[in-house]
């Protein structure tokens, strides 16, 4: 094994040019895939901690007496996907509206009555199910006799969720794309190599080489190519992730999310995702050069 | 009648060999014993390299049968083709010597595709460099060398696998008389010491040098 290992770096270090263009494809490939990959990750787990805190207010009629409020939130709380309700009563929330308007409270001063209505504040279960629900409960909520209005701040995030569908989806189509595309370039730079040794492969087959001993180095050469190719392709992308993050500070998205890197596992499945690509590219040319 | 008593290495049925419309070998029955010097001779065209090329499987046959030291050619399977060439030390005309390889490496590639050891290997490479008088020349690439020093490179590749057969095809043809003497003195050591010797040759020279058996080719058909 150390035989062939050394006898693939020489084999790369005879030809830099074609394994240099061979990794750099490969590494690109890597960084392209990756960074999308990431960007999906990210803008999942995003949405994700956005989803956990949705927050659905229900605005009570004027009319509503303190025993239909009670029978309203006893059905509330009887809901599905409903975690919690707290009800918000009407001069509580005036008082509240006064303390966010700090300076600017006295505008409030010449109100002959409180235009607040009461309402329910609701907070649903953190269970991403749950959002996809959400209109359904929301009607169910509108339908109730002493509510007066429902309102909720998410309304934007199927269309959301419904663009990320769309980028995990491209995100599969230019991975499969892109390993595709390495494949080839990998298999032809083997291709090549091989061509220019065509003497040495076939002096080594006169004197009683087995293809084993011919094709080991190759592989180890793809393999290592395929392994350059990921550490340049990771490396660039940790960068980038390292510069951006470091500028856009802490918790900048809110709902304490802060943008992430690939765990461990996944740098080394991307790392052996690349090494397959160059052993099957190299698997490819060795087929067809040594039939 | 002393040949009958004699073991058999190569036994060649019926061969005939074609290159598409082109017949290269025609009803060739030939019996070669071990540690036999053979001369293959004709005149170019006349199918001595491709003879050559039908032992060690360079080319399979069109029709007939071949038989290697026990091996039937026309039963081997691919995998077992490199066993087949490790019988054999072939000698080329154009030395087919790896340019970027040291001398060294050249000779140590027949080792280590039969996966010898790297002490042993450096052993026998040595000694082969020491057996053709290359020994202070490892380090060397095969074109900072001369004709002859290259053809002597490739006797020691052809002998350090310990073959049973050393195959030469036309090895003194483009050499200086004194470069082919010593190219001829290192084949004749070889068969010394028990190995079988098959030389395709159409220089004159070479022929009177060694009194043994001489088969002529003439348009691919075996003519004495």
């Amino acid at each position: 094994m150390v035989f062939f290992f050394k006898k693939a770096l020489k084999d790369i270090s005879d030809n830099q040019l074609l394994n240099g263009v061979a990794i750099i494809t490969i590494a690109l490939s890597v960084l392209i895939v990756s960074a999308f990959g990431l960007f999906f990750i990210n803008a999942n787990e995003l949405l994700t901690s956005w989803k956990k805190d949705i927050r659905v207010m229900a605005y009570l009629s004027p009319s509503a007496d303190s025993d239909s409020i009670s029978k309203t939130r006893q059905m509330l709380e009887t809901m599905s996907d409903i975690n919690n309700v707290t009800f918000i009563d009407r001069n509580d929330a005036l008082r509240a509206f006064k303390q966010q308007l700090k300076g600017q409270s006295s505008l409030l001063d010449n109100l002959k009555e409180n235009p607040l209505p009461d309402a329910f504040e609701i907070h649903l279960l953190p269970d991403p199910q749950a959002t996809g629900r959400l209109e359904t409960l929301v009607r169910h909520i509108e339908s109730l006799d002493a509510v007066d209005d429902v309102e909720y701040g998410q309304q934007w995030m199927g269309s959301v969720s419904s663009v990320l569908n769309l980028f995990q989806f491209a995100s599969y189509a230019m991975g499969g794309l892109f390993f595709m595309a390495a494949v080839f370039i990998v298999a032809n730079t083997i291709r090549l190599i091989l061509y220019s040794r065509r003497e040495e492969v076939e002096i080594m087959r006169l004197v009683g080489a087995t293809d084993g001993f011919i094709k080991a180095p190759f592989y180890i050469e793809g393999l290592l190519q395929g392994l350059a190719g990921a550490i340049f392709g990771l490396g660039t992308l940790y960068l980038t992730y390292y510069l951006i993050s470091n500028n856009i500070g802490q918790d900048y998205f809110g709902s304490g999310f802060n943008v992430k890197f690939f765990p461990f596992g996944t740098c080394c499945l991307i790392v052996a995702a690349s090494m397959l690509i160059g052993g099957i590219g190299c698997s490819l040319s060795l087929k067809q050069f040594l039939k | 009648m002393e040949e009958k008593n004699r073991d058999l290495i190569i036994r060649m049925f019926h061969v005939h060999k074609s290159y598409g419309a082109k017949k290269a070998l025609s009803d060739v029955t030939l019996d070669i014993y071990k540690n036999e010097f053979l001369f293959v001779t004709g005149p170019s065209g006349a199918g001595k390299t491709t003879l050559l090329k039908l032992l060690y499987r360079g080319e399979p046959v069109s029709e007939g049968q071949v038989l290697v030291d026990g091996m039937n050619l026309s039963r081997i399977s691919a995998k077992g083709i490199p066993f087949l060439r490790r019988k054999f030390g072939v000698i080329f005309q154009d030395y087919k010597l790896i340019a970027n390889k040291t001398v060294f490496e050249n000779i140590a590639l027949v080792l280590e595709a039969s996966g010898k050891k790297r002490k042993l290997i450096v052993k026998k490479v040595n000694s082969v460099l020491r057996m053709v008088g290359m020994e202070d020349r490892g380090d060397a690439l095969p074109p900072s060398l001369s004709g002859g020093e290259q053809q002597r490179i490739a006797v020691a590749r052809a002998v350090v696998g310990d073959p049973k057969i050393i195959l030469a095809d036309e090895p003194t043809g483009s050499l200086d008389p004194e470069s082919a003497d010593i190219i001829f003195d290192l084949l004749s050591r070889f068969h010394m010491l028990g190995g079988t010797l098959i030389v395709a040759t159409h220089d004159r020279n070479l022929l009177e040098k060694e009194n043994c058996r001489i088969i002529k080719l003439k348009q691919g058909s075996l003519t004495a």
